[in-house]
């Protein structure tokens, strides 16, 4: 029976989790210090009391929980493994590319990798070159593996539990930024949906901003100011990146005819230039040209005004809209 | 004063000045003058200082995000280390590195690591370039007892093994991975056994003990000058803090951090020197030097101004 109960987005995804468990009893849910510490952001907190060893903690092994994700998958079970930071994915990407992803093609779908891997990213002062970096695009890049980036707590509940009951390799790329933010109401217990789709949490007719992650609250902040000049922004959050919701954003476009990207990671080969080659490629009528807002291309500084001064800021974006809409 | 009591009392000023800079980070984190993650290795500043005290100026050091004492030990200035985690322009990296990634190749310290066990195969590669260099140099990297359970490390460990390179893997056994005890990870909880078995000598050592982290260190350094290859050192250790600011270590059992104050290695060595004669007039001092020198070095990096976001992106290519 749905209800709305109020939580955080740590909160959110630790509901996901057990109700994971509670419906699946395939499933299971592992990673460093994800058991009985209950997670190092306290995401997995309660679940090894509650659901016993289906839940557990591993050695620093990612390569080992990744590849036995694979192997359990493909008898039966339904593993859901914890990579701390997506910078860590970066030793076992082996497991993820050339094994899960692969599974199903080349076994002519006689097995699966039906397995869950969620990880978060983005920067927060001072985390380090190492913990800051955002990789959706080199995940984005590999067919066969599904990737999907909630914000809100709502969709931290859905998009978890859509990427679970999905069939695919997912990849719910979430954000240790947000975790511990204020509780919101989440709708639990209805039933879950497919993966896919996009929310548009500003709407508007004067230009379209496609964004996802939590850099979206920046792009919000400035669809707010454009708003009260009265200019409409269509912001259209691609919480599902792949499988992503082209008809959406060419949609908007149409009704536009002005198009920013805005992504936290860096420009270059960010998926932000997929989003803005399939807008161009559709045909679709712009009247000025695209706009990319990203890191710009760098490393990531430890001192935080070295990195705000890479980072998209509301500003910058704010700015990006305004010479938009004008010309 | 006899050598042992002076080498002794060099050794604890030592280690005090390692403790005193941590906690002083310790202290601005709390204050929120430094932000970001900061590990600290309060209590295991014996390794750091035994095994440091036996390298060359010109051997490569390898060390981990929780690498403070080992750059200290290496004689990374602290007002660099102190600039480094505050931003400023007097930071070793110009602010670039942080707290858990920062380096100092000038000082044989070629950097923290925060990825868990990447260190380990790098410095193969220091010990490999040394093959044709002439330099003599040896390469050593420091890691956790988790670092053992990447597979990078034991690559790392066979690749020098398999070619006779000189590298001294060092193994800090502070009984935690993060949040989660070893043992719990391994069936064999003799870490030393993985070394051993690649063909590398490997030995178990009481890092509380700053005399026989020295020696196996000084072995090992023999070993691999004379062409010997790699060797590993298991060093039993205690960090006295959380894994980072803010841990709450609800995974120690009840009375471990009491029992390990008493076993840490300044703790061990002040009660050594005390009984050996030692006025705690001249034990005090040691640390009281080590406290004033940091409190100076951390006061004139608050004093430097800010690194220039302007640089941001300086340094990104040749
Ligand atoms: C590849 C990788 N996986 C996970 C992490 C997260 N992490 C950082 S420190 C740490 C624990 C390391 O334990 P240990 O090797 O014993 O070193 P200690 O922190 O105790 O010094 C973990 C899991 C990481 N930084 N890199
Ligand atoms: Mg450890």
């Amino acid at each position: 029976m749905p209800e709305i109960v109020k939580l955080n987005v740590g909160g959110a995804v630790n509901a996901a989790l057990a109700r994971a468990l509670e419906e699946m009893p395939e499933t299971l849910l592992y990673g460093e210090d994800v058991g009985k510490p209950g997670g190092v952001f306290g995401v997995s907190r309660g679940l090894q009391k509650r659901f016993g060893d289906r839940v557990f903690d591993t050695p620093i092994s990612e390569t080992a929980m990744l590849g036995a994700a694979v192997g359990a998958a493909s008898f039966g079970r339904r593993p859901i493994v914890e990579i701390m930071w997506i910078d860590f994915s970066l030793v076992a990407f082996d497991q993820i590319v050339n094994q899960a992803a692969n599974v199903r093609y080349v076994s002519e779908g006689r097995t699966a990798a039906p397995l869950t891997i969620r990880t978060q990213q983005g920067t927060a002062p001072a985390a380090c070159a190492q913990h800051s970096q955002n990789l959706e695009a080199l995940l984005l890049h590999v067919p066969g593996i599904r990737v999907c980036m909630p914000r809100t707590a709502q969709d931290s509940y859905d998009l978890l539990l859509s990427a679970i009951a999905c069939d695919d390799p997912t990849v719910v790329i979430e954000n240790r930024t947000l975790y511990a933010g204020t509780k919101q109401e989440v709708t639990v217990g209805q039933p879950i949906a497919p993966i896919g789709g996009h929310r548009r949490p500003r709407s508007g007719d004067d230009v379209t901003v496609v964004t996802w992650g939590a850099i979206t609250q920046k792009v919000l902040d400035a669809a707010d100011r454009l708003e009260a000049d009265g200019v409409g922004v269509d912001v259209i959050e691609a919480v599902w990146l792949n499988p992503f919701d082209d008809e959406a954003v060419l949609e908007s476009v149409g009704r536009t005819g002005r198009l920013v990207v805005v992504h936290e990671a860096a420009r270059t080969g960010g998926f932000g230039a997929e989003v803005v080659s399939r807008v161009v490629e559709s045909g679709a009528q712009l009247a000025v040209p695209p706009r990319r807002v990203a890191l710009k291309d760098s490393r990531i500084p430890s001192a935080p005004q070295l990195a705000a001064a890479l980072l998209p800021q509301t500003d910058e974006i704010e700015t990006a809209l305004r010479e938009v809409v004008r010309s | 004063m006899n050598d042992i009591i002076t080498r002794g009392l060099d050794d604890l000023s030592a280690m005090w000045r390692i403790r005193a800079l941590e906690e002083k980070i310790r202290e601005l984190r709390l204050a929120d003058q430094v932000v970001g993650s900061v590990h600290l290795a309060i209590g295991q500043e014996s390794v750091a200082v035994g095994a440091c005290s036996e390298l060359r100026a010109h051997d490569a050091l390898y060390a981990t995000y929780r690498g403070h004492g080992w750059a200290v030990a290496r004689g990374v200035p602290p007002r660099e280390i102190f600039g480094e985690v505050l931003g400023r322009v007097s930071g070793v990296n110009g602010g670039r590195g942080g707290s858990a990634h920062f380096s100092a190749p000038q000082h044989g310290f070629h950097g923290e690591n925060s990825i868990v066990g990447a260190g380990a195969p790098i410095a193969v590669g220091a010990a490999l370039a040394a093959r044709y260099d002439g330099s003599g140099r040896i390469a050593m990297t420091v890691f956790g007892d988790g670092a053992m359970n990447q597979g990078a490390v034991t690559e790392a460990m066979n690749f020098a093994a398999a070619f006779g390179l000189g590298v001294i893997f060092i193994c800090e056994n502070n009984r935690y991975s993060e949040l989660t005890p070893i043992n719990d990870m391994v069936a064999n909880p003799d870490l030393s056994q993985r070394a051993t078995a690649l063909g590398i000598p490997a030995v178990r050592v009481d890092g509380n003990d700053l005399a026989q982290v020295r020696t196996a260190v000084r072995l090992s350094v023999e070993s691999a000058v004379a062409g010997r290859g790699p060797s590993f050192i298991e060093a039993h250790t205690q960090r006295l803090v959380g894994h980072y600011i803010g841990d709450a270590e609800q995974y120690r059992p009840a009375g471990e951090l009491d029992a390990d104050r008493e076993v840490e290695p300044i703790a061990a060595l002040t009660r050594t020197l005390l009984a050996s004669g030692v006025g705690q007039e001249t034990l005090d001092r040691c640390e009281r030097r080590a406290r004033e020198e940091m409190d100076r070095a951390a006061a004139a990096a608050l004093a430097d101004p800010l690194v220039d976001p302007a640089t941001a992106k300086e340094h990104l290519y040749a």
